[in-house]
């Protein structure tokens, strides 16, 4: 093939997701809003508020404090959206296998999602503010603990397929066409499901959403990391959030969700890929209003220490329960 | 550039408070409750100045006060608002004689809308946005 024909379909699908990803991104955000107002008894803003919001901050003027470092406070919101819709490329939507598959799979995406939230400290420390440089710390102490569970979740899953004899069990391709469930026995399902619960209940921490937001908690640090950001570079930051939620929510529906309507019934290829595609949302949905919205609304911040025992006791502890449970699944095979 | 037409719909707050009795901050955190739940109308308390819009300040601004109001005021990106919440902000009320006093509010800062009462009901609160937002329309029609 020649470099054009890889190339072209390359950058048109990268504008394509970019759009999709930041639209997407921010009607989830309102979704996610109207979810919590109905349930604490409130109407709560339109759903199109997040759009309303990001309108506002685009026009306010963005003010760069005079201890700051000004190229990387500048930088550090760009970086964290590009990234976020990079992790997006690697990801399957619907039916549409993800436009940089052949390039990556699931332990680069690992890596990838810990650029936003690099971005994000980089330009916490670069604001110069003892708000943001606390906001920060706990952001780095955050990321080191669900990083455990979370690489424990995604690790078992890959090291099942490649016992099935899938070949490439890390392709993202892979895991999207083979749903591991499919390949193990009642032990590995329960086990599955505890893992599931564990990519849910890492997913908030990911996205910095309380019950673990507490290197942004507003009572005590001021808006912690994104104290001093305004205007523009805080509307960046706000559909950077979006499209992390959906990346998040894509990989938690690529790996334990994996399901196409169009495998199951009969159609066209046109109206499978759309069928798909709005299936795929109504997943999303499910795992943003899961793993987002019910946990955020029943639960208040955890303090820093406790994020780290949660995760690494607990959740260490039930994943690696999980993975037991898989291993022997995996060695005595189906009962 | 219209500014009106984004605020009307997305008006973030930061709330100050220049050694107020902390009535008023009973009554801002009523309104912020779901009986009146002004997110409804995109309404949301900040903590950070830099993603105000609006300031809410109460209190009479006591000496110490002052230079921290300022400060305050001028870390909040244009374009902004300034509410003065309560009989205090607005003429010291039950402080008018007190030896520490360096406001009313209005000395220190420009200020848009005033909501009386001591302290003010959520509604008079609310009532206090829908004026803003107003005070902001008017100006922007006055402006060539
Ligand atoms: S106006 Fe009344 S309630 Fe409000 S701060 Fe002053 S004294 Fe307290």
């Amino acid at each position: 093939m020649s470099p054009a024909t890889t190339l072209l379909p390359a950058v048109a699908g990268t504008i394509a997701i970019s759009a999709f990803g930041i639209l997407a991104g921010l009607l989830f955000l309102g979704i996610d809003r109207k979810f919590a107002a109905h349930m604490q008894a409130r109407i709560g803003p339109p759903i199109r508020q997040p759009f309303i919001d990001t309108m506002k901050l685009l026009r306010k003027e963005s003010v760069v404090p005079d201890n700051a470092i000004p190229w990387l406070f500048n930088f550090a919101p760009i970086l964290a959206l590009a990234s976020s819709i990079t992790i997006l490329l690697y990801l399957p939507i619907g039916s549409l296998m993800p436009v940089l598959g052949a390039y990556g799979d699931l332990v680069l995406i690992m890596y990838l999602l810990t650029v936003p939230a690099l971005a994000m400290v980089a330009g916490g420390f670069a604001s110069g503010s003892p708000y943001a440089t606390v906001g920060a710390q706990r952001e780095m102490v955050t990321m080191m603990a669900y990083e455990f569970p979370l690489a424990i979740a995604i690790i078992a899953i890959a090291w099942r397929l490649s016992m099935a004899g899938i070949a490439y069990p890390f392709s993202l391709a892979t895991i999207a066409t083979n749903p591991f469930w499919g390949v193990m026995g009642p032990l590995g399902i329960i086990g599955g499901i505890i893992l599931l619960l564990i990519l849910a209940w890492v997913t908030p921490a990911e996205l910095s959403r309380v019950p673990f937001d507490s290197q942004e908690a507003e009572t005590e640090l001021a808006g912690g990391l994104l104290v001093e950001y305004s205007g523009r570079n805080l509307a960046l930051f706000y559909l950077a959030q979006g499209v992390r939620t959906i990346a998040m929510a894509a990989i938690a529906v690529a790996v334990f969700l994996p399901w196409n309507i169009s495998t199951f019934v009969a159609m066209s290829p046109a109206l499978a890929l759309a069928v798909d595609f709005l299936f795929f949302l109504a997943k999303v949905l499910l795992v943003v209003f899961v793993s987002v919205s019910l946990i955020r609304v029943s639960m208040a911040r955890f303090k820093i220490t406790q994020i780290v025992s949660v995760y690494w006791i607990w959740f260490g502890g039930l994943g690696i329960l999980g993975l037991l449970l898989i291993v022997l699944d995996a060695t005595f095979g189906v009962w | 550039m219209n500014i009106t037409k984004s605020f009307n719909r997305s008006l973030w707050a930061f709330h100050f408070n220049s050694g107020s009795c902390n009535g008023c901050e009973i009554e801002i955190v009523a309104t912020l409750t779901p009986r009146y739940d002004p997110e409804r109308f995109g309404i949301k308390l900040v903590g950070s100045p830099k993603h105000a819009d609006l300031l809410l300040v109460t209190g009479p601004v006591v000496k110490k006060m002052r230079p921290r109001l300022l400060r305050v005021y001028e870390q909040i990106p244009d374009p902004k608002v300034v509410m003065c919440v309560g009989a205090c902000g607005i003429s010291g009320g039950p402080f008018y004689d007190s030896y520490n006093l360096d406001g009313p509010i209005d000395d220190v800062i420009p200020v848009d809308v005033y909501v009386p009462g001591c302290p003010p009901r959520p509604e008079g609160i609310i009532f206090g946005v829908v004026r803003a937002l107003q005070k902001l329309e008017r100006l922007q029609g006055e402006l060539p």
